[in-house]
């Protein structure tokens, strides 16, 4: 089978193969470099499981630096997205992050979705000193001072919703499933959430948590549990489930005849886009926290949706062209773009060191309305709390508000040892002459 | 607050009948425009009225129909305005209008006024209607009326959810002969939510008799309740079984007859589902009138068009395969690889809305607290009107005969003249339209969009092995048999550790059965 | 001692193979760490550490194709689980990197941050002497092996073949894929293992840790091949290609199959849990998705696009696709998936052999 020559031959075949191919891996993104341009990356996965909420991130980003690009760009410098494809492979996520840095030398890169990716590529970010902008809501209990966090924590999401269930106005719950899919950020908000509702007086037996594997599509045993469980007492659910388990987990509980004037159900992960493939007229009334529904009236978010469905039209992006959405995750995306531009004609260098010293402090007046400050000192966002309720054309009415932006705790006070946690990176991190 | 509307109510109900005049201008601006309790005061004021515009005007704000333009409040409905102080229609809807916000509080109260109005409507099914959204939210102020409504009531169905509202209420009474019927009448028809009433009566009673009486009734309830249990968990089984049976069955067919490893087969359900969404989209734009019945037309248009994807993959890829069942695995890959991205380029990343005609949304009650969803009963029969069919179509026709013959005995069938090339290609596109059907009837429930497939294949594959290849009957006992035991044990231990023990079963199972529940019989020799 | 190892060498390769292993040792072990340690940082010669996590990946999936190919290559078993095996090595070296870290986690604590977040006061029992390597070592050899031994020895004994093998492989993995995603099993859930620190003692992100472990991967990746090939061109190999052809005819000369079977799955996987350990900790990241069906059978494909039954073709199907994967997320991020495709189409289309068949036939061609 094997002849000694061929096999040779064979080899040195192969090597030379694999040696052009590394070659044109190397000097490809260099010849398209040009001289007056900045690289940033852009890590967002475009095939596999995550696809389905991290496509758009990537084109909201590229929109955004078209738009910085159409003003004359970045101290003079055109902004060159480079993007690439993680595939929703955690793994790849890593190497991605180790390529954009090194090897296309991008100076901040904006991406990531799940919490296992961000844990992926933060070592990456952590050794070869560079930005990662994080836009998407997650558990806390993380200070990088290589990545600013754009999206929410959970005391500017998770809390505020259950405090407005317990109030009169939302309906006096005293009852409560919490109901997500099995990981991380499901996980922690709920301990957050047990020891909150604890610190009000509910009771253990009152407080039901319940988590379904990734993908998980039947709903109908846990919807019925629900339904039993509310006939305890005025019950509330507070959803965690994974973008794509909701659509199965909506449908069961519009068909079981779940109202939300009976249970209502409030969700962390489900906006504007995972709406948008469930009827949404038995869901009327279900609730979501975020900071940003497309339905804000506001003039910067006027703006926005104009733009964003101006821009899908132009590039032709398939589904958006014809029902252009926007979402929380979009908007953190788009703030986060816009404040390192500022942070970088502060700091007047792209410097990782020097960018991120230039962050702290900075503000945006972001579609939402609401003019966002990033904190001196922990990386998060001042943002607003809003809560909306689902309307029947997939939109949400903005029920209640915070007052204003609140303070991220990436700490929560409510999980046991955190009170000792400083709430600054450069305390946190293992290299502390590098930010003052 | 309810106590004031039904206090007022109580010596309305008797005298108000219906006219046709203006409501109380401020009430209703006060109902649109104010704060959280001002609105609840304002809909205490405009039950007073006691008017069928009220029941309009609350009914408008609890579906979000309610607009504001300027001060003017709106009644809007599929384009045409009406005024809901006055009742007139107006003659152009204004430009500039904004939707009146009802929170879930809001539009609670706004139901619950509706449904007291209503308790004497004249109409039974509004009384009906009424009668359950009461039973679900009634407190103690409501007794007397639904006391007065008793009395008048002529329909069965209605009196005793009526008296069972009043049973609920009654437990708190006085006179411990009252709440000695109040417990028994809860015993004899209470559901799920009397249970906790009840538990409270067995803390705080202090009259025996009612005590015994109460536990007596717990123990009818725990006796519904489980009965109820266990019909909602055999259908639930059922219901699961019957998404597996369809999206494994297409497989079953493929698999048997050319020992194809179809790994795109999940991609093919992928494409029915599209396809029912683009069928969805087409009765949207030009035939709205007939919306509700686009899934008649869907059916045959996902069969159809993933039968068509399947032959043109056997004609071009899977044909030149045969007799390296192992490879075909490789390149069917390929080709999910690039279905699921062809999709992406077309359709977007995200996911796609496939609605539910009206017919199918919802569900019946058929026991307190068991509601049997009509898309899933849809969905089961028409797992059972395929198998139907496809065993119709394999027994008794003469491609059906082919096909069994090329399954049992590829050589000998074609010496005796089967057009074998045909029939590979004929059974191919029949087992991916199957593929098709499964994807409309999975866009029912579930997620339309390009990962789709993906969830799909690994069981599918599961119950083909499990059932035995090249037997229909085996596929279905698998199938149902999953289900079953997954719904069965998920209500014991859990999603996960379900799925873990069914999957660590058929493992087991197989090691006993190498060649699946039902074995082609036969001594056929190996490799 | 010298005669029987003399005649084994030759036997495995001839001269040019040796020599061409000889040169690509040279380059794994001299070349690259030179041009990466040595190399000044700006210089065109200086390989980043981007290419030697890289290669140094690819060369642990080289070895799970080896292992790949000597059960399905030479054995005609396809298995739709390997990725079990390769995650489960993977998770033994993972559970003493997390151990490492110490308190140098997010919670400062004793324990690995995913259990404090659970609120587990003490290790779980299955933790047993995790910060000691040894028993890391151990166990990621042991584990693999022993699941795979008596899982093998089950099914081989059932006589369960071809497709019906395949899918309990599957069903296998897919099991242990939802037993690792749930937080109670203790293994860090969804997120799995991340944000080492060390090993050993020593920083594991320096460049000089990174060439360690890249050089040692290189050097099991030969110590595989060479006994993959040992293996095939002995005795033992022949009575393997003979059950993959006719497992009957074999079991009637006297042989019994299950041993043979069992001695090369049990291998196979072993090779995949060292695979899976090397990996572990140049890639930094271990988790349960690691396991999901689709993962092993990229692993086929990686083995029948290099050319099955040939060891040189598995290394190159690993190196060819993961190249072309790694190459085309960048170069067409939107549209990899469509090269990809079609590119498993079109090798199985017209290249049965894979890689390695269409070299040979473009030589014998000519």
């Amino acid at each position: 089978m094997f002849h000694r020559r061929s096999f040779l031959k064979r080899f040195s075949a192969l090597a030379s193969t694999l040696a052009v191919a590394a070659a044109v891996g190397v000097h490809a993104p260099d010849a398209l470099a040009q001289a007056k341009t900045v690289k940033v990356g852009i890590l967002h996965s475009l095939s596999g499981t995550m696809a389905i909420s991290e496509t758009v991130l990537k084109d909201v980003a590229l929109m955004a630096i078209d738009e910085i690009n159409a003003k004359g760009g970045v101290m003079g410098m055109k902004i060159e997205p480079v993007v690439v494809d993680p595939a929703s492979n955690w793994p790849l996520f890593a190497e991605k992050a180790r390529q954009l840095i090194s090897q296309d030398k991008v100076a901040v890169t904006f991406g990531c979705w799940t919490s296992v990716s961000r844990k992926s590529v933060l070592p990456v970010f952590e050794e070869l000193n560079s930005l990662l902008f994080y836009p998407v809501q997650y558990e806390g209990e993380e200070i990088s001072r290589n990545v600013f966090y754009t999206g929410a924590a959970p005391n500017q999401q998770a809390i505020p919703a259950v405090e407005y269930l317990m109030s009169k106005e939302g309906g006096a719950a005293k009852r409560w499933v919490l109901l997500g899919t099995d990981y991380v950020y499901p996980r922690t908000t709920n301990k957050i959430l047990r020891a909150f509702l604890k610190s009000k007086g509910v009771a253990d037996k009152d407080i039901d948590e319940k988590y379904t594997p990734f993908g998980h599509s039947d709903y109908q045993t846990i919807v019925a549990d629900v339904k039993k469980f509310a006939a305890g007492g005025k019950t509330a659910v507070v959803s965690t489930i994974n973008g794509d388990s909701n659509v199965p987990f909506y449908k069961e509980l519009g068909n079981q005849g779940l109202k939300a004037t009976d249970v209502p159900v409030v969700a962390f992960s489900v906006g504007e886009e995972e709406l948008r493939g469930v009827d949404t007229k038995p869901l009327v009334g279900h609730l979501a926290a975020w900071n940003y529904f497309m339905s804000i009236k506001a003039p910067a978010n006027d703006e926005f949706t104009k733009k964003w469905a101006s821009y899908a039209k132009a590039k032709n992006i398939a589904g958006h062209k014809d029902k252009p959405l926007t979402n929380d995750p979009m908007e953190a995306t788009y703030i986060g773009i816009y404040m390192w531009k500022q942070a970088v004609e502060k700091a007047k260098s792209f410097d990782t060191d020097k960018v991120a010293a230039a962050m702290g402090g900075q503000t945006f007046t972001a579609p939402s309305g609401i003019t966002s400050k990033m904190d001196e000192k922990n990386h998060h966002l001042h943002k607003a709390v809003f809560i909306g309720e689902v309307k029947a054309d997939g939109q949400f009415n903005v029920v209640w508000k915070t007052k204003g932006p609140v303070k991220a705790q990436p700490w929560s006070p409510f999980i046991p040892g955190n009170d000792k946690k400083k709430d600054e990176p450069a305390l946190m991190a293992e290299k502390p002459a590098a930010k003052k | 607050m309810k106590f004031t509307i039904l206090v007022l109510l109580s010596a309305l109900i008797v005298c108000a009948t219906p006219h046709a005049v203006a409501l109380d201008r401020a009430a209703v601006e006060k109902l649109a425009l104010g704060d959280g309790e001002e609105r609840l005061e304002a809909i205490a004021a405009l039950i007073t009225e006691g008017d069928a515009r009220a029941v309009e005007v609350l009914d408008a704000l609890a579906s979000g129909d309610l607009q504001v333009a300027g001060k003017r409040v709106l009644i809007v409905k599929g384009g045409s305005a009406v005024d809901a102080v006055t009742g007139e229609k107006l003659a152009a809807l204004p430009a500039e209008r904004e939707d009146v916000v009802a929170n879930n509080r809001l539009r609670n109260a706004a139901q619950g006024a509706v449904a007291t109005l209503q308790l004497v409507s004249p109409d039974r099914a509004q009384r009906f209607a009424a009668a359950k959204a009461l039973s679900a939210s009634a407190d103690a102020s409501a007794l007397p009326l639904v006391k007065k409504a008793l009395e008048k009531e002529g329909d069965t169905d209605i009196r005793a959810l009526l008296a069972q509202i009043a049973a609920t209420l009654e437990l708190k009474a006085g006179d411990a002969k009252t709440r000695l019927s109040a417990v028994r009448t809860l015993g004899t028809s209470g559901g799920g939510n009397a249970k906790p009433l009840l538990l409270s009566v067995l803390e705080d009673e202090t009259d025996p008799d009612v005590k015994l009486e109460a536990k007596h009734s717990l123990k009818q309830i725990d006796k519904r309740l489980a009965w109820g249990q266990r019909a909602g968990l055999l259908f639930a089984g059922v219901s699961l079984g019957s998404i597996l049976l369809l999206a494994a069955l297409g497989l079953a067919i493929t698999y048997g007859l050319m020992g194809v490893i179809n790994m795109a087969h999940g991609e093919l359900i992928m494409i029915g589902a599209y396809a029912t969404f683009v069928v969805q989209n087409l009765f949207k734009a030009h035939m709205p009138s007939v919306f509700d019945w686009y899934l008649l037309c869907a059916v045959p248009v996902a069969f159809a068009v993933a039968a068509l994807v399947g032959m043109v993959l056997e004609r071009t890829v899977i044909r030149w395969l045969y007799g390296r069942p192992l490879e075909t695995l490789l390149a069917t890959w390929g080709i999910s690889l690039v279905l699921i991205q062809a999709v992406r380029t077309i359709f977007g990343a995200q996911n796609v809305q496939v609605e539910n005609p009206a017919f199918m949304s919802g569900g019946i009650e058929i026991m307190s607290g068991v509601v049997l969803p009509w898309s899933r009963i849809v969905i089961v029969s028409f797992a059972g009107a395929v198998l139907a069919g496809v065993w119709l179509l394999l027994t008794r026709t003469r491609l059906g005969l082919f096909i069994r013959g090329v399954t049992q005995n590829r050589g000998m069938a074609s010496c005796v003249g089967v057009p074998t090339a045909r029939v590979d290609t004929l059974a191919f596109g029949l087992g991916s339209g199957i593929a098709g059907l499964a994807g409309c009837a999975l866009s029912q429930i579930g997620n339309v969009g390009p990962d789709l497939g993906q969830s799909y294949i690994v069981d599918s594959f599961m119950v083909v092995v499990l059932g035995g290849v090249g037997q229909l009957a085996g596929t279905v006992y698998a199938a149902l048999g999953l289900g079953f035991a997954n719904k069965l044990l998920e209500s014991w231990a859990g999603a996960v550790l379900a799925k873990i023990a069914v999957l660590v079963f058929i493992i087991v199972f197989i090691q006993k059965r190498p060649q699946g529940m039902f074995a082609l019989k036969g001594r056929s020799v190996e490799t | 001692m010298s005669g029987p190892l003399t005649s084994t060498f030759t036997l495995l390769y001839g001269a040019r193979g040796w020599s061409a292993l000889a040169a690509a040792g040279c380059v794994l072990f001299v070349a690259f760490p030179m041009l990466n340690l040595l190399a000044p940082a700006d210089s065109v010669l200086q390989l980043s550490a981007y290419w030697v996590t890289l290669i140094g990946k690819i060369m642990c999936y080289a070895i799970v194709a080896v292992a790949m190919d000597l059960i399905w290559g030479y054995c005609g078993i396809l298995s739709l689980g390997h990725g079990l095996f390769f995650a489960l090595g993977g998770y033994g070296m993972g559970m003493y990197l997390m151990r490492q870290i110490g308190r140098d986690g997010q919670y400062r604590a004793e324990l690995p941050d995913f259990m404090v977040f659970l609120d587990w006061k003490e290790l779980p029992w299955h933790w047993w002497n995790s910060d000691s390597f040894a028993w890391a070592l151990l166990l990621a050899v042991a584990v693999p092996g022993l699941l795979a031994y008596v899982f093998g020895y089950f099914a081989f004994r059932s006589r369960i073949k071809g497709v019906y093998f395949s899918i309990i492989t599957q069903a296998l993995t897919f099991a242990a894929m939802l037993l690792f995603f749930r937080n109670e099993t203790g293994f860090g859930g969804n997120n799995g293992f991340t944000d080492f620190k060390r090993i050993l003692g020593f920083p594991i992100t320096t460049p000089q840790t990174r060439m360690v472990l890249f050089t040692l991967t290189g050097a099991v990746l030969i110590a595989t091949l060479l006994l993959g090939r040992y293996l095939v061109t002995s005795k033992f190999g022949r009575v393997l290609a003979a059950i993959r052809d006719a497992e009957q005819r074999v079991m009637f000369c006297g042989y019994n199959t299950l041993h043979y079977k069992l001695f090369i799955w049990t291998l196979s996987a072993v090779l995949c849990g060292i695979a899976g350990a090397l990996y572990v900790t140049q890639v930094g990241i271990i988790n349960p998705g690691e396991m999901s069906p689709a993962n092993s059978i990229e692993i086929a494909i990686w083995v029948a696009v290099g050319g099955r039954g040939t060891l040189a073709g598995a290394i190159a199907g690993a190196g060819v696709v993961n190249g072309a994967k790694s190459f085309f997320t960048q170069v067409f991020p939107e549209y990899w998936l469509y090269v990809l495709g079609m590119m498993f189409i079109l090798v199985t289309l017209f290249m049965p052999q894979g890689i390695v068949g269409l070299l040979n036939k473009s030589r014998s061609g000519k």
